[in-house]
């Protein structure tokens, strides 16, 4: 077991590299750079623009450039922000992450509340009636993109009903304690349902056939022949092995949240990392990109490390490999 | 042994019993199709027949799990020491399964959870059955699992089924199957999915296991050299009905019904020289088409006319010899040459 979370490890830190490349690779190969574009003055002359090229130092080669930053990236030093009166990116993310973090655990708990109850019961009793609801929704949930999803849920519960906001992360200055935990739970709402609507149907279908699937294997018949009860035969032996491909899905789920709240967090003009994300590709805010490229690339990577481990938890047989 | 018994005494009497499946097609299998027979205390019954001829259908009944709701017993009765076992409640049926009858299954690897410990799944059944503490149950695991054959039993417990080879894990299915003294045991094709060196292994553990509990075996195979090793008694199985019931020295030196002869016949015999191996032309009917008539007279080669017409009675030709086939009413000859002397061609 060790050895195998060991060996894990290990190959991260090859795929850590490989990714810091490609995000640099990205923003390099793309055209422009933050001098360019409407929202610098046209007066500006071009001398004193490529002097401040050359203080940046876009002008230097590829690899110069590349190293340049992987040096500070290695020192925790993710540079400095051309918009936002040159904080440091480092500094403009942690200011960010924690709310994306809020949402996307919102969404993944959504996901699991949601899907998990209603997956088994959809295998026990398939073409059940409520089977077939939750085949609808499932398939409305997966074929309504997120945004338009978004929208909607503002419509009827913010517009119409009035039941939750529907911008922001937290409505008044000066609350605190439970009130203001509260209220930055009300706030997820909405954006955390549109968030995990789609996963939620995919997991809802995906507990569904595999329960079923395990119902029909050999042992479950040989665990009934026992003698055992059907809570033991259903939430013991088949729910453990269901569940197996779902917790390894998990994790990579949890990697593709941070970079799946993007869309959402622009519908509902949250402030977490998907807006900042967005401005700063509107402002060709180059370091900032990076930054949150390389933050999301490595929440991947850990999402699968979760993933392989959490797999090994559960499944002996890839244990001892 | 576990005190005096009779040999005689009934253990499992099935009677009449049907079980029909509905097909996705609406149309209804008989897989099982009027079935009866008695296993004796201490007795070993073999259930012989091809894939298809329902004798797995009549093993899943006699433990009432159906896959439901598309298969279901229509009629008959399942008597297990007298006890109506069609009219138990589900919460009863529960405490008649590996407790009272227990099950070897073909694949042993597959009988088992993938992701529990050995040691688990013995402890199981003597928990719910024996409402053993967690320790004690562990404890009766590794004496199962010594008396199945398991040397480091106490290693064994903590393992995993996929650490183990299948000869192991047949030894932990038959360690389970015992776990609860059952009267009763079912193996379905308990030795398919082994090597051939493990198998008789196997059968002979079964056997000792069976004599030292004084249970009864139901063994359901396609294989007559299991039957000859370890059966007292032989039931042959066609078109969901029962073609012959003999001793097994009684059918391996006069089998009757045509189907039996060529299933004898099909067998390679190391001492005869032979070209080809004789077989039985055609498959078996599938239970939701089979023939009005007798079920095996399509591929009989001595079918007359009156077989069309009706399906024979089981009627017994000899001392406990019975036989389901038209040919044998009332006469004493046999329906073609001795099949013996038919390989030597």
């Amino acid at each position: 077991m060790y050895i195998y979370v060991i060996r894990r490890i290990l190959l991260f830190i090859p795929m850590l590299i490989a990714v810091s490349f490609i995000v640099f690779m990205l923003a390099f190969i793309a055209p422009g750079d933050p001098l360019t574009g409407e929202r610098i003055d046209p007066a500006v002359d071009a001398e004193v623009l490529d002097q401040r090229r050359e203080a940046l130092g876009i002008n230097d080669p590829f690899y110069v450039q590349y190293f340049d930053w992987l040096g500070s990236v290695a020192k925790g030093e993710l540079g400095n922000s051309i918009n936002y009166n040159s904080r440091t990116v480092e500094g403009l993310i942690l200011s960010r992450i924690d709310n994306t973090l809020y949402l996307s655990v919102f969404s993944l708990l959504f996901t699991i509340i949601v899907a998990l109850p209603i997956g088994i019961y959809s295998a026990r009793k398939p073409y059940s009636l409520l089977d077939y609801g939750a085949t609808t929704f499932a398939f409305l949930g997966l074929a309504i993109p997120n945004f338009f999803a978004g929208l909607l849920l503002i419509y009827v519960f913010a517009f119409q009903l009035g039941w939750f906001p529907s911008q922001g992360s937290v409505s008044t200055v000066g609350l605190s304690g439970f009130d203001y935990f509260f209220d930055k739970i009300r706030h997820l709402i909405l954006p955390g349902t549109t968030l995990g609507l789609a996963s939620t149907a995919i997991y809802m279908r995906y507990i569904r056939s595999e329960m079923l699937d395990v119902m029909t294997s050999d042992f479950i018949r040989a665990v009934k022949a026992k003698g055992m009860g059907n809570r033991s035969v259903l939430y013991k032996h088949t729910l453990r092995n269901a569940l197996i491909p779902v917790i390894t899905l998990l994790g990579f789920e949890f990697g593709m949240l941070l970079s799946g709240a993007v869309i959402t967090e622009a519908v509902f003009n949250y402030p977490g990392l998907g807006t900042l994300f967005l401005d700063s590709i509107i402002n060709r805010d180059y370091p900032v990109i990076m930054g949150i490229n390389l933050i999301l690339s490595v929440t991947i990577l850990v999402g699968n490390l979760l993933a392989d481990i959490c797999y090994a938890v559960v499944d002996p047989r890839i244990r001892y490999d | 042994m576990r005190g005096v018994y009779m040999k005689n005494e009934p253990l499992l009497e099935v009677n009449g019993l049907k079980t029909y499946i509905t097909l996705e097609n609406k149309k209804q299998a008989k897989a099982v199709d009027g079935v009866d027979f008695v296993i004796h205390k201490g007795e070993t019954t073999a259930l012989v027949g091809e894939s298809g001829s329902g004798k797995s259908m009549t093993s899943m009944s006699i433990m009432r799990l159906i896959p439901e709701p598309s298969g279901k017993i229509v009629e008959g009765s399942i008597k297990l020491e007298g006890k109506e076992l069609l009219k138990l409640s589900e919460k009863q049926m529960e405490k008649v399964r590996g407790n009272e009858i227990g099950m070897i299954f073909q694949d042993p690897h597959s009988s088992l959870n993938p992701v529990f410990t050995i040691g688990m799944q013995i402890a199981e059944p003597l928990r719910k059955h024996k409402k053993m503490k967690k320790k004690e149950a562990y404890k009766k695991a590794v004496e199962l699992l010594v008396m199945a054959g398991l040397p480091n039993a106490d290693q064994i417990v903590k393992m995993y089924p996929h650490q183990l080879s299948g000869g192991m894990v047949q030894r932990v299915v038959i360690a389970i199957a015992m776990s609860c003294d059952p009267k009763l045991i079912i193996a379905d094709e308990p030795t398919t999915a082994l090597d051939v060196t493990i198998q008789s292994q196997i059968l002979g553990l079964m056997t000792e296991l069976k004599d030292q509990t004084n249970s009864a075996v139901l063994m359901i195979t396609h294989d007559i050299g299991v039957v000859s090793e370890a059966a007292d008694k032989v039931m042959v199985m066609y078109g969901g009905q029962i073609v012959e019931k003999a001793s097994v020295k009684e059918l391996f030196r006069n089998p009757k019904h045509p189907y039996t002869i060529g299933l004898l016949a099909s067998v390679p015999r190391i001492e005869v020289e032979q070209e080809r191996l004789e077989s039985i032309q055609g498959t078996v009917p599938p239970s939701h088409a089979f023939p009005k008539g007798c079920r095996f007279a399509p591929r009989c080669k001595h079918a007359i006319e009156a077989c069309t017409k009706t399906v024979p009675e089981l009627i017994e030709s000899s001392n406990d010899h019975e036989v389901r086939c038209i040919l044998y009413r009332g006469e004493e000859t046999r329906p073609c040459d001795n099949h013996e002397q038919r390989n030597t061609n």
